[in-house]
């Protein structure tokens, strides 16, 4: 029954995991850039952007057409919701990556301040994150999405040992403050893409369980 | 003649008597593809889709002048034959109406007897099997040939209607409101049987139904007053409408 329209469904929920596998390359590519010193891999986050603007424009239409087409009700009403709303904070993420792109650029043109051990850690944290958000809608899984929310404590803290570490730096030698800078607002850039992994999360919540758990009381 | 066109529609009039039904209708009906007609009772969209197989040729007092072009040639052209014309170009109406005191296999098969060519039971049986299962009835139906078509149910019969328009292999479907007499699991059924017969017709539906031609059409045309007012794919006529009076239609202001 209805099986163009659930085709339709089908095609929607692929593409926002084409485009949220994208972002998670971006992210992954231009923090592996940074650590690991290559410069010619920012010019694959760039490539990447421009199939994740083309995807932001795609997934906005085609929920557009199937609630104008389809008139959809309940859990699909809500499904084409959420993947509006998820469609927004995966193209903020691939901003992000571009942020980072972009302080990696400058980063990469002088001698590094210390190795990078927090900030690769904090990357690996925030793409398992956006992984299990988008692993949780598709499999319409609230119990991984509230799972993968908890995580977003840890990439805060990690954030702010980022900033006490490289605020000692900064005081031990000013030289260091320009390039201590960068590394910092790359880390608040990854902090702001495990943000939108929990926005993600609660969408998916929402999606599944009917529930708004937005703007309340942090998880026990 | 191209190909990507079934229909072509130029300067299409139609009166009833005095009675102007039809003002200059151009439209281009797109080659497998389903268009839907849509608009307020009255506003001849069902006389329009009666005029693409002639089924007005014996209306008193209704007359037509324009073209519609199917196969390069105009079917107002005074050799076409209405019979072969309308086997080419089926309907499918609002009630369903399988003839009575006709088996469900009879029913289907009427078609393929009164159309000349010789056929062998076997072929015949072939032909229904194959039309029965494009209409998305032969699994329910495959162990009760012989039931009177008149027995099934509402949908049932509707799909029935549309496996014998089948049989004949036309290549354009007009469909009249198939699903208006119809429940929403019937409905939902005929609906999915459309879309699928898109690949394969040219599909041309009159629905009073706008989600219904927003879940099934390719292609709507706005019909106000005997006036197409627009005409364009349903992605956009449902999200973005170039006219003001299709917009206040189908956002339910007025009609």
């Amino acid at each position: 029954m209805k099986k163009h329209y659930r085709e339709e469904l089908g095609n929607l929920r692929e593409t926002v995991l084409r485009m949220g596998g994208l972002v998670e390359q971006m992210t992954h590519r231009a923090v592996q850039a940074l650590a690991e010193r290559k410069i010619g891999l920012l010019a694959e986050v760039r490539a990447m952007e421009t199939q994740v603007n083309q995807l932001h424009i795609d997934i906005d239409e085609i929920c557009l057409e199937l609630i104008a087409l389809r008139q959809p009700t309940a859990a699909d009403l809500r499904f084409i919701t959420a993947a509006m709303k998820i469609n927004t904070d995966m193209e903020r993420i691939g901003d992000q990556a571009i942020n980072i792109t972009e302080s990696a650029e400058y980063l990469l043109t002088v001698p590094p301040v210390k190795p990078l051990i927090d900030i690769p850690r904090m990357a690996e944290i925030a793409k398992e994150m956006l992984r299990d958000a988008l692993d949780a809608f598709v499999h319409r899984n609230d119990e991984l999405a509230y799972e993968t929310i908890k995580k977003d404590d840890l990439v805060d803290q990690l954030k702010d040992q980022v900033f006490r570490e490289l605020l000692t730096y900064m005081m031990a030698d000013p030289e260091t403050i320009h390039r201590s800078l960068g590394l910092i607002l790359v880390s608040r850039h990854l902090e702001r893409v495990a943000d939108h992994a929990t926005n993600i999360c609660e969408d998916v919540i929402f999606m599944v369980k009917g529930k708004d758990i937005r703007h309340q009381e942090p998880l026990p | 003649m191209t190909t990507e066109n079934a229909l072509q529609v130029k300067d299409l009039c139609a009166w009833f008597g005095e009675n102007q039904v039809l003002k200059n209708i151009t439209m281009d009906i797109r080659r497998n593809s389903v268009t839907s007609v849509m608009g307020p009772s009255g506003c001849g969209k069902s006389t329009f889709i009666r005029c693409l197989n002639r089924m007005h040729d014996l209306t008193p007092g209704f007359r037509v002048a324009g073209d519609v072009i199917f196969d390069g040639r105009n079917i107002y052209a005074e050799k076409i034959d209405p019979v072969l014309l309308r086997r080419k170009v089926g309907m499918v109406f609002q009630q369903p109406n399988p003839f009575p005191r006709m088996s469900v296999f009879e029913n289907v098969a009427v078609g393929l007897r009164f159309n000349g060519k010789k056929r062998s039971r076997a072929e015949i049986a072939e032909v229904v099997e194959k039309s029965l299962r494009m209409a998305a009835l032969w699994d329910e139906l495959k162990e009760h040939l012989d039931r009177p078509g008149t027995s099934l149910s509402g949908g049932q019969q509707q799909r029935l209607c549309i496996a014998r328009a089948l049989a004949v292999e036309p290549e354009v479907l007009l469909m009249d409101e198939p699903c208006s007499a119809l429940d929403p699991v019937s409905t939902a059924k005929i609906e999915d049987l459309i879309e699928d017969l898109s690949a394969k017709y040219t599909i041309v539906v009159v629905t009073h139904n706008m989600q219904q031609a927003g879940r099934i059409s390719d292609f709507v045309a706005f019909f106000l007053l005997g006036d197409l007012i627009e005409m364009d794919t349903a992605a956009r006529m449902f999200t973005n409408p170039a006219d003001k009076r299709t917009e206040e239609y189908i956002t339910g202001r007025f009609g």
